[in-house]
C-alpha cells in the first residue's frame, strides 16, 4: 500500500477500494462461521476483542497515517463507553441510539484531545497526551455520579436490536451485532484513508512543514482526523458497554492505552489490517497465556515486545505483508 | 501558614526522589535521544535488592543501599549493551517506545515471580524512622535523608558535568554528537557510562523514596509516566531543568493531594499539560 | 513584452532579522514583479536562505514588512502564503516519502483546488484532478516514474519532483533554493529545462551558487553580503562591480572559470 494513486485504473478495471471493502466483507463472514460455528461459548471473548480492535484502528488513524505518537487513547474509548452506559441507563436503550451516542462522545472527547495532544510532536506530545489520559481516568474515578467511581457503572441494559434480537448472556446478538458494526466501519475507514483527506494526513505524517509548504494548515487537519478517530474509538466504546453491560476504570487506564498501542505496533501501523490483526492476535494470545496469570502475561508479552523489536520492527504484519513507512522521532520543533 | 509550610516540606521531600531518580533520565535522553519508558524499572529493580538486603539478609542500611546500586548496574549492563545500543540515536519512535514498554512489562513479571504482589518494605536505620520534631509540625526522618541525597546528587552531578572531563565529553556529545565523534571522543563507552550513573542514580532514588513510592511489582507501570513527565518538563539534558521541573511537579503533586484529595491525580497532569504548551522543550529547552 | 507594466507580486520593506545579538539579515529592501528572473547570490553565510524563510514565513522577521500583492504578510502561516501564491522548493528536497510520486503532485493540486478535504470521496482520481498532475509530471519528464516511490528515483528526479510540486501550485511567485545543487551534471539539465519551461509571468527568485546559471537565468540580481543587500542590478554590472568583488574576495573569480567539460 504505498499510495492512493494506482496503476490502471480506468472505469473498467476493479479499484483497489473495491478489493479492500470485498475483503473486509469476506472476513465478516469467515468470522462469523468460526464465532458462531466453532466457539458459541467463548462469543463474549470474540465480541470484546471486536470492540478493543476498534480501539486500536482508532489509535492507528492517528498513528499510523498522521504519526502522532499517544499513550492516552484510551481517554477517548473509555469517556463513550461512560456516556453509553449513563445515556442506557437514563433511558436510551435502543442499542442504535446508543451507538450514536458513544460516536459522538468519543468525537467530542477526540477533539479536546486532539487540540491538546497535536499542539506539539515528539516527546511534548507523547508527554501531553500521557497526561491527558490520566487526567480523564482521575476525573472518572472522581465523578462517581457518573462512572460509579472504582465499582464501575453497571445496570446497563439495552433493549432488543430492532426489537428482535435480545442482547443475552449467551452472546449471539452482542456478536453478530458487534460484528456488523466492525465491518462496516471498517470499510468506510477503507474509504476514507484513500481519500484526498487521508493521503494529506499520511503526508503531514512523512512531513508536516512540507505539508505547509503545499498550502496546508496542519493544525486543523490533525484535530479533523481526531475527531474521526474519537469517533471510531467511540464506536468501540459503545459495543463494550452495550455488550458487556459494565463499565469499567480499566477503560480510561494507561494500561489499556499502552496495550492498544501494543496491539497496534505489533500487528503494524499505517495500513488498518495491521491494526485488525494485531489486535485479534494480541487478545486471542492474552486470552489462552493470560489465563494463567496476569504476571506471566506480561513477562511473556514484555519478551515478545522485545524480540519483535530485534527482529519484526515493522510488526508482525508487514512480515506477513510489506508495511508501510514509521516515523522517525523527530527533534522537537 | 503551617499547612503552607508543611506542603512545602512534603513537595520537598517528594521532589528530590523525583530529582534523584529523574536526573538520569533526563541526562540519558539528552545524550542518546532514547525515551526509556523502562527507567521507573530500573528504579524498583534498586528497592527490590535493597528490600531483600535488609530484611532477608539482615544488612545494615548503607551496605544495602551500596549493593542495591551496584547490584541494578551489574543487572543492566548487559541489557545496555544488548538492547540499548540499537536504539541509541537512530531509532524510531515506535520502536523506542515498543522496546522499552516491553522491558518494563518483563522486569513486572519476573518481580512478581519472585517477590510477589505484594509491596516490599525498605527499613530505615532507627535513627533514621521516626518522626524528626522541627518546630510546627513532625516529619518522618528519613526526609532529611532524602533531601539531604537529593543536593549532593545536583552538586555531585554539577561536579561531574563541569569539572571532569567525562562530563565535558557527555555535554559535548549532547551538544553535538557527530563532532564529539570527529574530535575522538569514544561514543559507545561513553553512552555506557552514561547508562550506567543513570541506572545507578535511579536505583538510589528507588531506595531513598521507598517511603513515599512503594516498592511493589507494578511501580514501574505506574511511574513510568512520571518520571518522563519530569524530564520532558524539565528539558532533557538539563541538571537545572530537573531540579525545577521536580520541585514544581513535586508541589503539583502535594499541593493536589492536600487541597483536592479525591481528585487523585488530575490537578497534576493538568499542571504538566499547562507547563508543557507553554515550554514544550522543557523549562530551561532541551539540548539539541 | 516590451511596454507591458508588469505588476508588482513582492515587496520586502526594510526587512531585519536578528538572533540574539546577531544581525542575520540587515535591512533588505526589493521588488519583485511579474516575469521576473532574478538570482540571489552572495558568498557563503550571507544570510540567502535566512532571507528566503522570512519570505516564506518558516521565520518571522524582527522589524519590516513582507507584502504579497500588497497583502501585507509579515505575520501571516506558512500555508496562508502558499495558498496566496507564494511558492517555494528547498535546497535539500523535502518531499513525502512513504508517497509514491503521483501522490506527491496531486496533493499540491487537490490543495489548490479545495479538495484536500474530502473524507469519502475518491476525489484523486477525478479526470480533472488526474489529467492536471498527469500533465505536470510530463512537463517535467517523470510520467513514466508517476508511481514510483519516492526513494527509488534519483536524486535529480527528485528534484524535478520538488519542481513539479511547485507547478501544481499555481505559484505567483516561486522562490527556487539552489535547484540544482547536489545534482549529478548529466542530469541538471533537466532541472534547467524544467525551470525554463515555467510560466512566463510570474516571478522567480533562484539562490544559486553557480554563477553560469545565474548568468543564464537571470535578467536581474540581487547580491547578499552579511546579511545586507550590497548590490542589485543587471548580471553584468553586478560582475563588474567593486563591493561585489570584494565581498566574494577570490571566490567569485574561480566562478567565472570556464566550466570544465
Amino acid at each position: 500500500m504505498s499510495g492512493a494513486i494506482k496503476k490502471g485504473k480506468s472505469p473498467s478495471g476493479t479499484p483497489d477500494w473495491i478489493k479492500g471493502e470485498a475483503a473486509a466483507l469476506a472476513l465478516m463472514a469467515a468470522s462469523a462461521v468460526v464465532g458462531y460455528g466453532f466457539f458459541p461459548d467463548d462469543l463474549g471473548l470474540l465480541t470484546r476483542i471486536i470492540a478493543i480492535a476498534c480501539l486500536v484502528l482508532s489509535l492507528d488513524l492517528v498513528m499510523g497515517y498522521c504519526g502522532v505518537i499517544t499513550l492516552g487513547q484510551a481517554a477517548l474509548y473509555g469517556t463513550s463507553a461512560y456516556a453509553v452506559g449513563n445515556a442506557c441507563i437514563a433511558g436510551v436503550t435502543d442499542p442504535i441510539a446508543l451507538l450514536a451516542v458513544g460516536i459522538v462522545a468519543g468525537a467530542l472527547t477526540g477533539v479536546v484531545s486532539g487540540v491538546l495532544i497535536t499542539r506539539f510532536s515528539g516527546l511534548p506530545q507523547l508527554v501531553i497526551s500521557i497526561a491527558f489520559g490520566q487526567l480523564v481516568a482521575a476525573l472518572a474515578n472522581k465523578l462517581s455520579a457518573f462512572t460509579g467511581g472504582s465499582d464501575g457503572l453497571s445496570g446497563i441494559a439495552p433493549s432488543a436490536l430492532f426489537g428482535v434480537f435480545d442482547f443475552d448472556l449467551v452472546g449471539n446478538t452482542s456478536f453478530g451485532f458487534s460484528l456488523a458494526v466492525l465491518t462496516i466501519v471498517m470499510m468506510l475507514l477503507l474509504r476514507f484513508v484513500r481519500s484526498p483527506f487521508g493521503l494529506m494526513c499520511r503526508g503531514i505524517r512523512d512531513d508536516a512543514l512540507r505539508a505547509r509548504m503545499i498550502g496546508t494548515s496542519v493544525y486543523p487537519r490533525l484535530i479533523a482526523m481526531y475527531a474521526v478517530s474519537g469517533a471510531v474509538a467511540g464506536v468501540g466504546g459503545a459495543l463494550s458497554a452495550i455488550n458487556v453491560g459494565v463499565v469499567g476504570l480499566d477503560s480510561v487506564s494507561f494500561e489499556l492505552s499502552a496495550e492498544a498501542l501494543v496491539m497496534l505496533v505489533v500487528g503494524g501501523a499505517g495500513s488498518l489490517w495491521g491494526a485488525l490483526f494485531g489486535a485479534v492476535l494480541f487478545q486471542i494470545f492474552q486470552h489462552i497465556v493470560g489465563a494463567a496469570s496476569p504476571f506471566q502475561w506480561m513477562t511473556i508479552v514484555g519478551l515478545v515486545l522485545v524480540a519483535i523489536t530485534l527482529f519484526a520492527p515493522k510488526g508482525i504484519y508487514s512480515v506477513v505483508r510489506r508495511g508501510v513507512g514509521i516515523r522517525r522521532w523527530q527533534a522537537p520543533s | 501558614m503551617t499547612t503552607l509550610l508543611s506542603i512545602a516540606i512534603d513537595a520537598l521531600a517528594f521532589g528530590m526522589v523525583l530529582f534523584i531518580i529523574s536526573v538520569g533520565l533526563s541526562v540519558m535522553m539528552g545524550l542518546v535521544r532514547v525515551v526509556n519508558l523502562a527507567h521507573g524499572a530500573f528504579a524498583m529493580i534498586g528497592g527490590y535488592i535493597a528490600s531483600t538486603m535488609l530484611v532477608d539478609a539482615g544488612a545494615g542500611f548503607a551496605l544495602s543501599l551500596l549493593v542495591a546500586v551496584l547490584g541494578t548496574i551489574a543487572i543492566l549492563m548487559p541489557v545496555e549493551y544488548l538492547l540499548y545500543r540499537r536504539i541509541y540515536r537512530n531509532a524510531d519512535a515506535f520502536t523506542q517506545i515498543l522496546m522499552t514498554i516491553g522491558l518494563t512489562f518483563l522486569i513486572i513479571g519476573i518481580a512478581n515471580t519472585a517477590f510477589g504482589p505484594t509491596s516490599k518494605p525498605i527499613p530505615l536505620p532507627s535513627a533514621l524512622s521516626g518522626p524528626l520534631d522541627i518546630g510546627f509540625r513532625s516529619v518522618p526522618a528519613h526526609y532529611l535523608l532524602v533531601i539531604g541525597c537529593g543536593a549532593l546528587t545536583a552538586l555531585a552531578l554539577w561536579f561531574i558535568l563541569e569539572k571532569t572531563q567525562f562530563g565535558t565529553r557527555i555535554r559535548a556529545s549532547v551538544d553535538n554528537a557527530a563532532m564529539a565523534e570527529a574530535l575522538g571522543i569514544r561514543t559507545e563507552i561513553l553512552y555506557a557510562a552514561a547508562f550506567a550513573l543513570a541506572v545507578g542514580l535511579a536505583a538510589l532514588g528507588g531506595v531513598l523514596g521507598a517511603q513515599l513510592l512503594p516498592i511493589e511489582p507494578y511501580y514501574a507501570l505506574r511511574y513510568m509516566v512520571v518520571f518522563l513527565v519530569v524530564v520532558s518538563v524539565g528539558g532533557a539534558g538539563s541538571i537545572l531543568g530537573a531540579i525545577a521541573a521536580s520541585l514544581i511537579l513535586g508541589l503539583a503533586s502535594t499541593l493536589g493531594k492536600y487541597l483536592a484529595p479525591e481528585y487523585g491525580d488530575f490537578f497534576f497532569y493538568l499542571t504538566v499539560i499547562i507547563v508543557v504548551f507553554i515550554f514544550p522543550h522543557g523549562l530551561l529547552g532541551a539540548k539539541e | 513584452m516590451a511596454g507591458a507594466v508588469m505588476t508588482e507580486l513582492l515587496r520586502l520593506a526594510n526587512v531585519q532579522m536578528a538572533f540574539g545579538g546577531l544581525r542575520v539579515t540587515q535591512d533588505v529592501s526589493f521588488t519583485l514583479s511579474g516575469g521576473d528572473r532574478v538570482g540571489l547570490i552572495g558568498p557563503n553565510g550571507a544570510g540567502k536562505t535566512t532571507l528566503v524563510n522570512l519570505v516564506t514565513g518558516d521565520i518571522r522577521p524582527s522589524a519590516g514588512r513582507i507584502l504579497l500583492e500588497g497583502e501585507d504578510i509579515t505575520h501571516s502561516s506558512i500555508a496562508h502564503r502558499v495558498r496566496h501564491g507564494l511558492v517555494r522548493t528547498f535546497q535539500i528536497t523535502r518531499l513525502f516519502r512513504t508517497l509514491t510520486v503521483a501522490d506527491n503532485v496531486a496533493l499540491p493540486v487537490l490543495q489548490r483546488r479545495g479538495l484536500a478535504g474530502r473524507f469519502l470521496s475518491s476525489a484523486t482520481e477525478r479526470p480533472e484532478v488526474r489529467a492536471e498532475w498527469m500533465e505536470i509530471l510530463s512537463v517535467v519528464g517523470l510520467e513514466k516514474r508517476a508511481y514510483d516511490p519516492i526513494d527509488v528515483l534519483a536524486y535529480g528526479e527528485q528534484r524535478l519532483v520538488e519542481i513539479a510540486i511547485a507547478l501544481a501550485l499555481k505559484p505567483k511567485v516561486l522562490l527556487l533554493d539552489e535547484p540544482a545543487a547536489g545534482v549529478p551534471h548529466e542530469e541538471a539539465h533537466r532541472v534547467l529545462d524544467a525551470i525554463a519551461a515555467l510560466p512566463r509571468d510570474i516571478a522567480i527568485l533562484m539562490i544559486e551558487h553557480d554563477i553560469d546559471l545565474v548568468f543564464r537565468f537571470a535578467n536581474r540580481v540581487l547580491v547578499l553580503a552579511n546579511g545586507a543587500l550590497i548590490f542589485e542590478g543587471s548580471p553584468r554590472d553586478a560582475a563588474l562591480d567593486d563591493r561585489v568583488r570584494s565581498a566574494y574576495l577570490g571566490s567569485y573569480a574561480d566562478a567565472r572559470r570556464p566550466a570544465q567539460g
